[in-house]
Protein backbone atom coordinates (compact mmCIF):
# COMPACT_ATOMS: atom_id res chain seq x y z
CA UNK A 1 0.00 0.00 0.00
CA UNK A 2 2.85 2.36 0.86
CA UNK A 3 4.33 1.45 -2.49
CA UNK A 4 1.14 2.50 -4.30
CA UNK A 5 1.03 5.85 -2.54
CA UNK A 6 4.64 6.56 -3.43
CA UNK A 7 4.10 5.64 -7.06
CA UNK A 8 1.01 7.80 -7.32
CA UNK A 9 2.40 10.82 -5.54
CA UNK A 10 4.46 12.55 -8.28
CA UNK A 11 1.62 12.03 -10.77
CA UNK A 12 -0.88 13.41 -8.26
CA UNK A 13 1.29 16.43 -7.66
CA UNK A 14 1.66 17.02 -11.39
CA UNK A 15 -2.11 16.72 -11.86
CA UNK A 16 -2.74 19.16 -9.04
CA UNK A 17 -0.34 21.76 -10.39
CA UNK A 18 -1.87 21.31 -13.86
CA UNK A 19 -5.35 22.01 -12.46
CA UNK A 20 -4.12 24.96 -10.43
CA UNK A 21 -2.11 26.56 -13.24
CA UNK A 22 -4.77 26.22 -15.92
CA UNK A 23 -7.49 27.47 -13.57
CA UNK A 24 -5.44 30.50 -12.55
CA UNK A 25 -4.72 31.48 -16.15
CA UNK A 26 -8.29 30.84 -17.33
CA UNK A 27 -9.90 32.57 -14.34
CA UNK A 28 -7.68 35.64 -14.55
CA UNK A 29 -8.13 35.99 -18.31
CA UNK A 30 -11.90 35.50 -18.27
CA UNK A 31 -12.18 37.59 -15.10
CA UNK A 32 -10.45 40.65 -16.45
CA UNK A 33 -12.49 40.62 -19.68
CA UNK A 34 -15.69 40.12 -17.68
CA UNK A 35 -14.78 42.98 -15.36
CA UNK A 36 -14.38 45.29 -18.37
CA UNK A 37 -17.74 44.17 -19.81
CA UNK A 38 -19.39 44.72 -16.44
CA UNK A 39 -17.88 48.18 -16.03
CA UNK A 40 -18.98 49.11 -19.52
CA UNK A 41 -22.51 47.69 -19.53
CA UNK A 42 -23.66 46.81 -16.00
CA UNK A 43 -22.05 49.44 -13.78
CA UNK A 44 -23.80 52.47 -15.37
CA UNK A 45 -27.19 50.82 -14.77
CA UNK A 46 -26.20 50.05 -11.17
CA UNK A 47 -25.05 53.63 -10.57
CA UNK A 48 -28.29 54.91 -12.07
CA UNK A 49 -30.28 52.69 -9.68
CA UNK A 50 -28.24 53.94 -6.73
CA UNK A 51 -29.44 57.49 -7.42
CA UNK A 52 -32.95 56.21 -6.63
CA UNK A 53 -31.77 54.02 -3.75
CA UNK A 54 -30.15 57.03 -2.07
CA UNK A 55 -33.12 59.31 -2.81
CA UNK A 56 -31.11 61.67 -5.06
CA UNK A 57 -33.75 60.91 -7.69
CA UNK A 58 -37.38 60.11 -6.89
CA UNK A 59 -39.62 58.05 -9.14
CA UNK A 60 -43.28 59.22 -9.39
CA UNK A 61 -42.45 62.12 -7.10
CA UNK A 62 -44.56 64.59 -9.10
CA UNK A 63 -42.20 66.15 -11.63
CA UNK A 64 -40.91 63.97 -14.48
CA UNK A 65 -37.34 62.71 -13.96
CA UNK A 66 -34.83 62.53 -16.81
CA UNK A 67 -33.96 58.99 -17.84
CA UNK A 68 -30.41 60.17 -18.67
CA UNK A 69 -29.03 61.67 -15.47
CA UNK A 70 -25.38 62.50 -15.04
CA UNK A 71 -23.67 59.45 -13.56
CA UNK A 72 -20.42 59.29 -11.59
CA UNK A 73 -17.51 58.31 -13.88
CA UNK A 74 -14.72 55.79 -13.32
CA UNK A 75 -13.83 55.49 -9.63
CA UNK A 76 -10.30 54.08 -9.31
CA UNK A 77 -10.79 52.47 -5.88
CA UNK A 78 -14.35 51.23 -6.28
CA UNK A 79 -13.98 50.00 -9.86
CA UNK A 80 -10.43 48.73 -9.22
CA UNK A 81 -11.78 46.57 -6.39
CA UNK A 82 -14.55 45.37 -8.70
CA UNK A 83 -11.96 44.26 -11.26
CA UNK A 84 -9.97 42.38 -8.58
CA UNK A 85 -13.07 40.72 -7.15
CA UNK A 86 -14.41 39.74 -10.57
CA UNK A 87 -11.06 38.09 -11.34
CA UNK A 88 -11.15 36.30 -7.97
CA UNK A 89 -14.73 35.12 -8.47
CA UNK A 90 -14.05 33.76 -11.95
CA UNK A 91 -10.85 32.11 -10.71
CA UNK A 92 -12.99 30.35 -8.09
CA UNK A 93 -15.34 29.19 -10.86
CA UNK A 94 -12.31 28.10 -12.90
CA UNK A 95 -10.97 25.90 -10.06
CA UNK A 96 -14.28 24.05 -9.99
CA UNK A 97 -14.57 23.81 -13.78
CA UNK A 98 -11.02 22.63 -14.45
CA UNK A 99 -11.24 20.08 -11.63
CA UNK A 100 -14.40 18.65 -13.21
CA UNK A 101 -12.74 18.76 -16.65
CA UNK A 102 -9.89 16.63 -15.30
CA UNK A 103 -12.40 14.09 -13.98
CA UNK A 104 -14.27 14.08 -17.31
CA UNK A 105 -11.01 13.57 -19.19
CA UNK A 106 -10.31 10.61 -16.93
CA UNK A 107 -13.66 9.22 -18.13
CA UNK A 108 -12.51 9.52 -21.74
CA UNK A 109 -14.02 12.92 -22.65
CA UNK A 110 -11.96 15.20 -24.90
CA UNK A 111 -11.26 18.60 -23.33
CA UNK A 112 -10.39 21.53 -25.60
CA UNK A 113 -11.19 25.19 -26.09
CA UNK A 114 -13.98 24.06 -28.38
CA UNK A 115 -15.64 21.62 -25.98
CA UNK A 116 -14.99 24.28 -23.33
CA UNK A 117 -17.76 26.29 -24.95
CA UNK A 118 -20.30 23.69 -23.78
CA UNK A 119 -18.67 23.63 -20.34
CA UNK A 120 -19.05 27.40 -20.21
CA UNK A 121 -22.74 27.17 -21.11
CA UNK A 122 -23.26 24.55 -18.41
CA UNK A 123 -21.44 26.76 -15.91
CA UNK A 124 -23.55 29.77 -16.85
CA UNK A 125 -26.74 27.79 -16.36
CA UNK A 126 -25.47 26.38 -13.05
CA UNK A 127 -24.12 29.50 -11.38
CA UNK A 128 -26.05 32.34 -13.01
CA UNK A 129 -29.19 31.42 -14.96
CA UNK A 130 -30.58 28.71 -12.62
CA UNK A 131 -30.50 30.80 -9.42
CA UNK A 132 -31.34 33.99 -11.35
CA UNK A 133 -34.44 32.44 -12.93
CA UNK A 134 -36.29 32.87 -9.63
CA UNK A 135 -33.92 35.17 -7.77
CA UNK A 136 -33.47 37.73 -10.57
CA UNK A 137 -30.24 39.76 -10.57
CA UNK A 138 -31.11 42.69 -8.29
CA UNK A 139 -30.24 46.33 -8.62
CA UNK A 140 -29.42 48.06 -5.34
CA UNK A 141 -32.58 49.27 -3.63
CA UNK A 142 -35.04 46.54 -4.57
CA UNK A 143 -37.20 44.85 -1.97
CA UNK A 144 -36.01 41.34 -1.13
CA UNK A 145 -36.38 38.58 1.45
CA UNK A 146 -33.96 37.90 4.31
CA UNK A 147 -30.40 37.66 2.95
CA UNK A 148 -29.47 34.36 4.63
CA UNK A 149 -32.62 32.66 3.31
CA UNK A 150 -31.79 33.83 -0.20
CA UNK A 151 -28.17 32.69 0.13
CA UNK A 152 -29.30 29.22 1.25
CA UNK A 153 -31.76 28.99 -1.67
CA UNK A 154 -29.07 30.26 -4.07
CA UNK A 155 -26.55 27.66 -2.85
CA UNK A 156 -29.07 24.81 -3.01
CA UNK A 157 -30.15 25.82 -6.52
CA UNK A 158 -26.56 26.06 -7.78
CA UNK A 159 -25.80 22.63 -6.28
CA UNK A 160 -28.85 20.94 -7.84
CA UNK A 161 -28.32 22.66 -11.21
CA UNK A 162 -24.65 21.62 -11.20
CA UNK A 163 -25.52 17.97 -10.60
CA UNK A 164 -28.25 18.24 -13.27
CA UNK A 165 -25.83 19.61 -15.88
CA UNK A 166 -23.33 16.83 -15.14
CA UNK A 167 -26.11 14.21 -15.51
CA UNK A 168 -27.32 15.78 -18.78
CA UNK A 169 -23.78 15.75 -20.17
CA UNK A 170 -22.51 12.40 -18.92
CA UNK A 171 -25.49 10.47 -17.49
CA UNK A 172 -26.40 8.74 -20.72
CA UNK A 173 -29.55 7.00 -19.45
CA UNK A 174 -33.19 8.02 -19.50
CA UNK A 175 -33.30 7.84 -15.72
CA UNK A 176 -30.36 10.24 -15.38
CA UNK A 177 -32.04 12.72 -17.75
CA UNK A 178 -35.28 12.48 -15.76
CA UNK A 179 -33.41 13.12 -12.50
CA UNK A 180 -31.60 16.08 -14.13
CA UNK A 181 -34.86 17.69 -15.28
CA UNK A 182 -36.39 17.19 -11.83
CA UNK A 183 -33.32 18.76 -10.18
CA UNK A 184 -33.56 21.76 -12.52
CA UNK A 185 -37.29 22.27 -11.85
CA UNK A 186 -37.63 21.59 -8.11
CA UNK A 187 -35.99 24.76 -6.70
CA UNK A 188 -38.30 26.91 -8.84
CA UNK A 189 -41.41 24.88 -7.99
CA UNK A 190 -40.53 25.24 -4.30
CA UNK A 191 -39.91 28.92 -5.00
CA UNK A 192 -37.23 31.40 -4.01
CA UNK A 193 -37.66 33.48 -0.84
CA UNK A 194 -39.36 36.74 -1.92
CA UNK A 195 -40.18 40.05 -0.20
CA UNK A 196 -43.44 40.35 1.75
CA UNK A 197 -44.19 43.71 0.14
CA UNK A 198 -42.74 45.86 -2.65
CA UNK A 199 -40.83 48.84 -1.35
CA UNK A 200 -38.19 49.35 -4.05
CA UNK A 201 -37.80 52.96 -5.19
CA UNK A 202 -36.02 52.05 -8.46
CA UNK A 203 -37.99 52.40 -11.75
CA UNK A 204 -38.86 49.06 -13.33
CA UNK A 205 -37.10 50.06 -16.57
CA UNK A 206 -33.77 50.22 -14.72
CA UNK A 207 -34.37 46.94 -12.91
CA UNK A 208 -35.24 45.14 -16.15
CA UNK A 209 -32.24 46.55 -18.01
CA UNK A 210 -29.98 45.56 -15.13
CA UNK A 211 -31.19 41.93 -15.14
CA UNK A 212 -30.83 41.71 -18.92
CA UNK A 213 -27.32 43.19 -18.85
CA UNK A 214 -26.23 40.98 -15.92
CA UNK A 215 -27.38 37.83 -17.75
CA UNK A 216 -25.88 38.95 -21.07
CA UNK A 217 -22.48 39.73 -19.59
CA UNK A 218 -22.73 36.54 -17.52
CA UNK A 219 -23.25 34.44 -20.65
CA UNK A 220 -20.29 36.10 -22.39
CA UNK A 221 -18.17 35.65 -19.26
CA UNK A 222 -18.94 31.96 -18.90
CA UNK A 223 -18.39 31.08 -22.55
CA UNK A 224 -15.03 32.86 -22.32
CA UNK A 225 -14.24 31.01 -19.09
CA UNK A 226 -15.15 27.64 -20.61
CA UNK A 227 -12.99 28.22 -23.69
CA UNK A 228 -10.05 29.45 -21.62
CA UNK A 229 -10.32 26.53 -19.16
CA UNK A 230 -10.37 24.03 -22.05
CA UNK A 231 -7.51 25.79 -23.80
CA UNK A 232 -5.21 26.11 -20.78
CA UNK A 233 -6.01 22.57 -19.62
CA UNK A 234 -4.82 21.33 -23.03
CA UNK A 235 -1.82 23.64 -23.13
CA UNK A 236 -0.67 22.71 -19.61
CA UNK A 237 -1.08 19.01 -20.47
CA UNK A 238 0.99 19.39 -23.63
CA UNK A 239 3.71 21.11 -21.61
CA UNK A 240 3.82 18.22 -19.11
CA UNK A 241 4.42 15.49 -21.69
CA UNK B 1 -0.04 -6.58 -8.81
CA UNK B 2 1.05 -4.26 -11.59
CA UNK B 3 -2.53 -3.79 -12.78
CA UNK B 4 -3.74 -3.08 -9.28
CA UNK B 5 -1.07 -0.47 -8.68
CA UNK B 6 -1.89 1.31 -11.96
CA UNK B 7 -5.64 1.40 -11.33
CA UNK B 8 -5.24 2.73 -7.83
CA UNK B 9 -2.81 5.42 -8.87
CA UNK B 10 -4.86 6.60 -11.87
CA UNK B 11 -8.01 7.02 -9.77
CA UNK B 12 -6.09 8.74 -6.97
CA UNK B 13 -4.14 10.87 -9.43
CA UNK B 14 -7.29 12.49 -10.72
CA UNK B 15 -9.66 12.39 -7.81
CA UNK B 16 -7.71 13.94 -4.93
CA UNK B 17 -6.35 16.97 -6.83
CA UNK B 18 -9.79 17.57 -8.35
CA UNK B 19 -11.48 17.36 -4.96
CA UNK B 20 -8.97 19.78 -3.46
CA UNK B 21 -9.40 22.25 -6.34
CA UNK B 22 -13.21 22.11 -6.06
CA UNK B 23 -13.03 22.84 -2.32
CA UNK B 24 -10.58 25.69 -2.96
CA UNK B 25 -12.79 27.11 -5.73
CA UNK B 26 -15.97 26.95 -3.67
CA UNK B 27 -14.08 28.62 -0.82
CA UNK B 28 -13.07 31.51 -3.07
CA UNK B 29 -16.63 31.84 -4.44
CA UNK B 30 -18.07 31.89 -0.90
CA UNK B 31 -15.59 34.56 0.11
CA UNK B 32 -16.18 36.86 -2.86
CA UNK B 33 -19.90 36.15 -3.21
CA UNK B 34 -21.46 35.44 0.17
CA UNK B 35 -19.44 36.43 3.24
CA UNK B 36 -21.02 39.52 4.79
CA UNK B 37 -18.00 40.99 6.65
CA UNK B 38 -18.46 44.69 5.95
CA UNK B 39 -15.07 45.35 4.30
CA UNK B 40 -15.59 42.36 2.01
CA UNK B 41 -19.18 43.34 1.30
CA UNK B 42 -18.17 46.90 0.38
CA UNK B 43 -15.32 45.77 -1.87
CA UNK B 44 -17.30 43.06 -3.63
CA UNK B 45 -20.63 44.96 -3.70
CA UNK B 46 -20.84 45.83 -7.40
CA UNK B 47 -19.53 42.42 -8.47
CA UNK B 48 -22.09 40.60 -6.32
CA UNK B 49 -24.92 42.55 -7.92
CA UNK B 50 -23.59 42.12 -11.45
CA UNK B 51 -22.86 38.41 -10.99
CA UNK B 52 -26.25 37.56 -9.50
CA UNK B 53 -25.31 36.81 -5.89
CA UNK B 54 -27.84 37.82 -3.22
CA UNK B 55 -26.17 40.94 -1.82
CA UNK B 56 -28.17 42.97 0.70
Amino acid sequence: MTCVTRLAFPATKRMFSRILTSALFAGAAAGVLTALLQLLFVQPVLLHAELYESGALVHFGGAAVSAQPELPGFDAVRDGLSIVFTMLTYTGYAFVMVALMSMAEGMGQAISARSGLLWGLAGFITFHLAPGFSLAPEVPGVAAADLLERQIWWTATVATAGIAMWLLAFGGTLLSYAIAIALLLIPHLVGAPGPSSFTGPVPTEIGALFAARAFGVGLAAWTLLGCFCGYFWQAEGARDT
Amino acid sequence: MTTKTLTTSVAGTRFLPALFAVVLGLGVITLTGHVQASALHAAAHDVRHATGFPCH
